[in-house]
C-alpha cells in the first residue's frame, strides 16, 4: 500500500467518522431469528427493509442483532446498541421473555422502547419504569373480548381452556378468567401444554370429561392444530375457538378438515385483502404485503407487521425530536422522542390505529381485531 | 377419572413411551460403544419427520444437499487427516463413498420429489437420506477425539446439537409439519379404539428392539460392538476396529432416529427444533438404567410415558416438571447404588 493510498484510507475513514457524527437517527432492533420463536423473529426482520429510511429531513439507521430467543442475548444486544451505536429507539424483541427483560434496560439507560408482544404488564400501569415502553401488538383483553362476544352471541354457556404453559398461554389464561365469568360463561377446565409435546390425549380427556360448549385453544401457530385435532379425533364436536397466534396459512395446511369453521381474531393486516376499503389499515396493509412478499419470496406473517407499527407509531416522536435542538444519540434527543410519542393521536399502523396518553401505552382499540372464520380451508371475514 | 380414561392415558402413555424407549436404546447403545452422550439424537428425529413431510409436500428436503455437504467436508478432513490413506485407490472408494453415493441420493431425491412419490418410497429415501449423516457426524466430530474424556465428549455433542439444530432451521424453517400416517384409520382394540398409526409405532419398536437383541446376539458385528462396549482397549487388542465400530453404532443412531422421526409425524407436529425434548425423555429413561442396560431402559421409557400421560391428566400445567423432576431421586438412588468405578482411569 503506498502512501497516498493510506492518506486516502485515512481521509476517508474520517469522512465516514464526520457523517456518522452528523445528525442521523439510529434505531437498535433485537430478534429472534433463532430460537423457538423464530417463526416470529425471521419475518420481523425481513421486514426491516421497509422501515422509513429518512424521517424528518433526518437519515435513519438501523442496527438489527438476532437475540435467539434468549432474554440474556436481548439484554446484552439492547446494551451493545445502545453502548456503541448509540441508539435513539430501541425495538424488541419477537418473545415475552426477552421483551419483558429490555423494559429494565429501557429504563435505565432512559431509551423509548418499543416491545413487539402482546403482555399487557410490559406497559401497564405506566409508571416511571414503564413510561419509556410502548407496546405494538394488541393486548390479549383485546382479542379475549371479540372471542367473548361471539360466544354470547352463540348462546355459549361454558368454555374449556387449553392452552401454553408460557407466557402467551398466560396471557390469555388471565383475561378469560377475569372476562368471561362476568358474562355469564363459566369455564370447565384450564388445562395446559407445551409447543414441544408429543401429545394432548390426557388433557383432551379431561375437557371432554367437562363437559364444555366450546373449548378455547390458546397456542400458536402449527402445533394450535394439535389439540384441535385430537378433541375431533376424541369426537369432539361443539366449537372450537383459536386465538390469533394461529393467524397463519400454516395452520390450515398442517389442520387439513379438522378445522374447518374455526373461529380466531385477528389482526386487520392479516385478512387485509379482506377488509372494507373503509378500514383505516386497509391501504397501508396491502402495500406492505405486496413490498414484503416481492422482497423476500414468501408469504408474510403478521408477525413482522408488529415491527413496522413500531417504527409507525415512533415516526411522529422522531419529527417532532428532530424539529428540536436536540441532536440524535443524547440522552435530550431520547426524551423528546418519548415525550412527543406519548402525544400520538390516531396514528394508523398495519394493526390499527394508535392513539397513547400518559397512562395508556398500548393505544389500540377495537379497530385493531377482527373475527375471522375458516371455510373450506380458506378465511373468511365475519362481520 | 374412570377406568375408560385411566386406559385411554395408559394407551397414550405406551405408545409415547415405545418412541422414547427407541431413543433411550440408541442412548445407551452409542454411550456404551462410543462414550459419547448422544445429544443430537433428537435432530435426527425431528429431520426423519421433516424430510418425510418435504416429500409428501413435492419439495427437495433440504436435508439431501446437507448429506452431500457433509459427505464431501468430512472426506476432506479425513483426508487431511490422513484417516484416508493418500493412494489413487483408497482416495477413489473414499470418493465413490462419501461423494458420489450422495451426489446419486441428491439426484433421486431431487427427481422423485415433484412426482410425490408414495409414501412407502418416500419413507425409503429419507432413511437414505438421514442414516449416513450419523456415521458421516461421527466421522466429522467425535472420530478425531474418540480417546478424550466422557465430559470432553459430551460438550462435543452439545456443539454438534446447536449446529445440527441451526441447520434444521435454515433447511426447513421455524414452522411445524405433519406427515400422513403410514396407516390411516381407527381400529378398535378390546375396549379402546387405535390409531393405525399407533399401533404402527408399536408394532415398529417391538420388531427393532427384538431385531437389536438378535444383531447383538447374533452376529459377529454385534459381538464386536458389545466388546468395545466392554472394554475398548481389550477390544482393539483383540483386533477390533474400535473406529469402525463407533460408526456402526452411530448409523444405528441415526437410522433408529429418522424412523423415530417419521413414526411421531403424524402423531403430532414436529418443527425443526422438536426432536430435543422427545430425545431428553429418552435420556431420562437411559439414566434410569444407568447407560448400562437395553431392557431396563425400555422398561423405564414405558414408565416415562405412563407417568407423562398422568401427570397430564391431573397436572398439565406441571407435567415437564413431573417427568424431569424424576432424574433427580433416580440419580441419587444410582450414585449410592452403584459401586463407583471411574472408567476414565481403566
Amino acid at each position: 500500500m503506498t502512501s497516498r493510498t493510506k492518506l486516502l484510507l485515512l481521509a476517508t475513514t474520517m469522512l465516514g467518522f464526520a457523517g456518522a457524527a452528523e445528525a442521523q437517527v439510529t434505531v437498535g432492533i433485537t430478534v429472534s431469528q433463532t430460537g423457538p420463536a423464530a417463526a416470529l423473529g425471521i419475518p420481523q426482520k425481513n421486514s426491516v427493509a421497509q422501515l422509513p429510511k429518512e424521517i424528518g429531513g433526518q437519515k435513519v439507521e438501523y442496527v438489527v442483532l438476532d437475540d435467539a430467543t434468549d432474554p440474556t442475548k436481548a439484554v446484552a444486544n439492547a446494551r451493545k446498541m445502545i453502548a456503541e451505536n448509540k441508539i435513539d429507539y430501541l425495538i424488541g424483541s419477537s418473545a415475552t421473555p426477552g421483551s419483558a427483560a429490555l423494559v429494565d434496560v429501557a429504563a435505565e439507560t432512559k431509551t423509548p422502547f418499543c416491545a413487539m408482544v402482546p403482555t399487557k404488564g410490559l406497559v401497564d400501569p405506566v409508571d416511571d419504569k414503564r413510561k419509556w415502553v410502548f407496546k405494538a401488538p394488541q393486548n390479549d383483553a383485546i382479542m379475549a373480548e371479540a372471542l367473548l362476544d361471539h360466544m354470547v352471541a352463540n348462546g355459549i354457556k361454558s368454555v374449556a381452556f387449553i392452552g401454553y404453559t408460557d407466557g402467551y398461554g398466560q396471557g390469555w389464561l388471565d383475561e378469560v378468567e377475569r372476562l368471561y365469568p362476568a358474562k355469564g360463561i363459566k369455564i370447565t377446565a384450564v388445562e395446559r401444554f407445551q409447543r414441544t409435546d408429543t401429545s394432548v390425549t390426557a388433557q383432551t380427556l379431561k375437557i371432554l370429561a367437562s363437559n364444555p360448549d366450546a373449548v378455547l385453544v390458546a397456542a400458536s401457530g402449527t402445533v394450535a392444530a394439535m389439540p384441535h385435532k385430537t378433541l375431533k379425533e376424541q369426537g369432539y364436536t361443539k366449537p372450537i375457538y383459536q386465538t390469533h397466534g394461529v393467524s397463519t396459512m400454516d395452520f390450515v395446511r398442517v389442520g387439513g378438515k379438522d378445522v374447518n369453521g374455526t373461529v380466531f381474531p385477528a389482526g386487520p393486516v392479516v385478512v387485509a385483502d379482506l377488509l372494507p376499503d373503509s378500514h383505516p389499515s386497509k391501504a397501508g396493509s396491502l402495500e406492505y404485503i405486496k413490498t414484503y412478499e416481492a422482497n423476500n419470496k414468501m408469504p408474510f406473517a403478521g408477525f413482522g407487521a408488529h415491527l413496522v407499527d413500531c417504527m409507525t407509531i415512533a415516526v411522529p416522536g422522531i419529527k417532532a425530536a428532530a424539529a428540536g435542538s436536540a441532536k440524535p444519540g443524547t440522552p435530550e434527543f431520547r426524551a423528546a422522542v418519548r415525550d412527543a410519542m406519548e402525544k400520538n393521536k390516531d396514528v394508523v399502523g398495519l394493526h390499527g390505529v394508535f392513539s397513547f396518553s400518559p397512562t395508556d401505552h398500548a393505544g389500540l382499540d377495537k379497530r385493531s381485531r377482527v373475527l375471522v372464520k375458516i371455510v373450506d380451508g380458506k378465511w373468511t371475514l365475519l362481520p | 377419572m374412570n377406568a375408560a380414561i385411566a386406559l385411554f392415558l395408559m394407551q397414550d402413555g405406551v405408545i409415547n413411551g415405545a418412541i422414547y424407549a427407541l431413543l433411550g436404546v440408541t442412548l445407551v447403545l452409542v454411550f456404551t460403544v462410543t462414550r459419547v452422550i448422544f445429544v443430537p439424537q433428537g435432530e435426527f428425529v425431528a429431520w426423519g419427520a421433516l424430510t418425510l413431510a418435504a416429500f409428501e409436500a413435492g419439495t427437495t428436503p433440504g436435508t439431501a444437499w446437507l448429506l452431500l455437504a457433509l459427505g464431501v467436508v468430512t472426506a476432506i478432513a479425513d483426508v487431511l487427516r490422513g484417516e484416508i490413506a493418500r493412494t489413487p485407490q483408497a482416495l477413489l472408494r473414499a470418493g465413490l463413498r462419501d461423494v458420489v453415493l450422495p451426489a446419486l441420493l441428491v439426484g433421486l431425491a431431487v427427481w422423485i420429489a415433484p412426482q410425490k412419490p408414495p409414501l412407502w418410497i418416500a419413507g425409503l429415501l429419507t432413511l437414505a437420506l438421514i442414516v449416513p449423516m450419523g456415521p458421516l457426524v461421527y466421522r466429522l466430530a467425535f472420530a478425531p477425539m474418540a480417546d478424550a474424556s466422557v465430559l470432553a465428549l459430551f460438550i462435543a455433542a452439545i456443539g454438534v446439537h446447536f449446529t445440527l439444530t441451526g441447520l434444521g432451521l435454515v433447511f426447513f424453517g421455524a414452522e411445524g409439519f405433519r406427515t400422513t400416517p403410514f396407516i390411516a384409520g381407527v381400529f378398535p382394540i378390546g375396549p379402546l379404539p387405535f390409531k393405525g398409526q399407533s399401533l404402527v409405532v408399536l408394532a415398529v419398536t417391538a420388531i427393532l428392539l427384538v431385531g437389536l437383541w438378535l444383531f447383538f446376539e447374533r452376529t459377529l458385528l454385534g459381538k464386536a460392538l458389545r466388546a468395545t462396549a466392554v472394554n475398548r482397549l481389550g477390544a482393539r487388542l483383540v483386533g477390533i476396529p474400535t473406529l469402525l465400530t463407533g460408526r456402526i453404532a452411530f448409523a444405528l443412531a441415526s437410522a433408529i432416529g429418522a424412523l423415530s422421526g417419521m413414526l411421531v409425524g403424524s402423531l403430532t407436529t414436529i418443527a425443526y427444533d422438536s426432536g430435543f425434548l422427545i430425545g431428553l425423555k429418552g435420556f431420562v429413561a437411559a439414566i434410569a438404567a444407568g447407560l448400562a442396560s437395553y431392557p431396563l431402559t425400555v422398561a423405564a421409557a414405558i414408565a416415562v410415558g405412563i407417568l407423562e400421560s398422568f401427570s397430564a391428566f391431573f397436572a398439565s400445567a406441571f407435567k415437564e416438571v413431573i417427568v424431569f423432576a424424576l432424574i433427580i431421586p433416580l440419580l441419587v438412588w444410582r450414585s449410592l447404588a452403584a459401586r463407583h468405578t471411574d472408567e476414565e482411569e481403566e
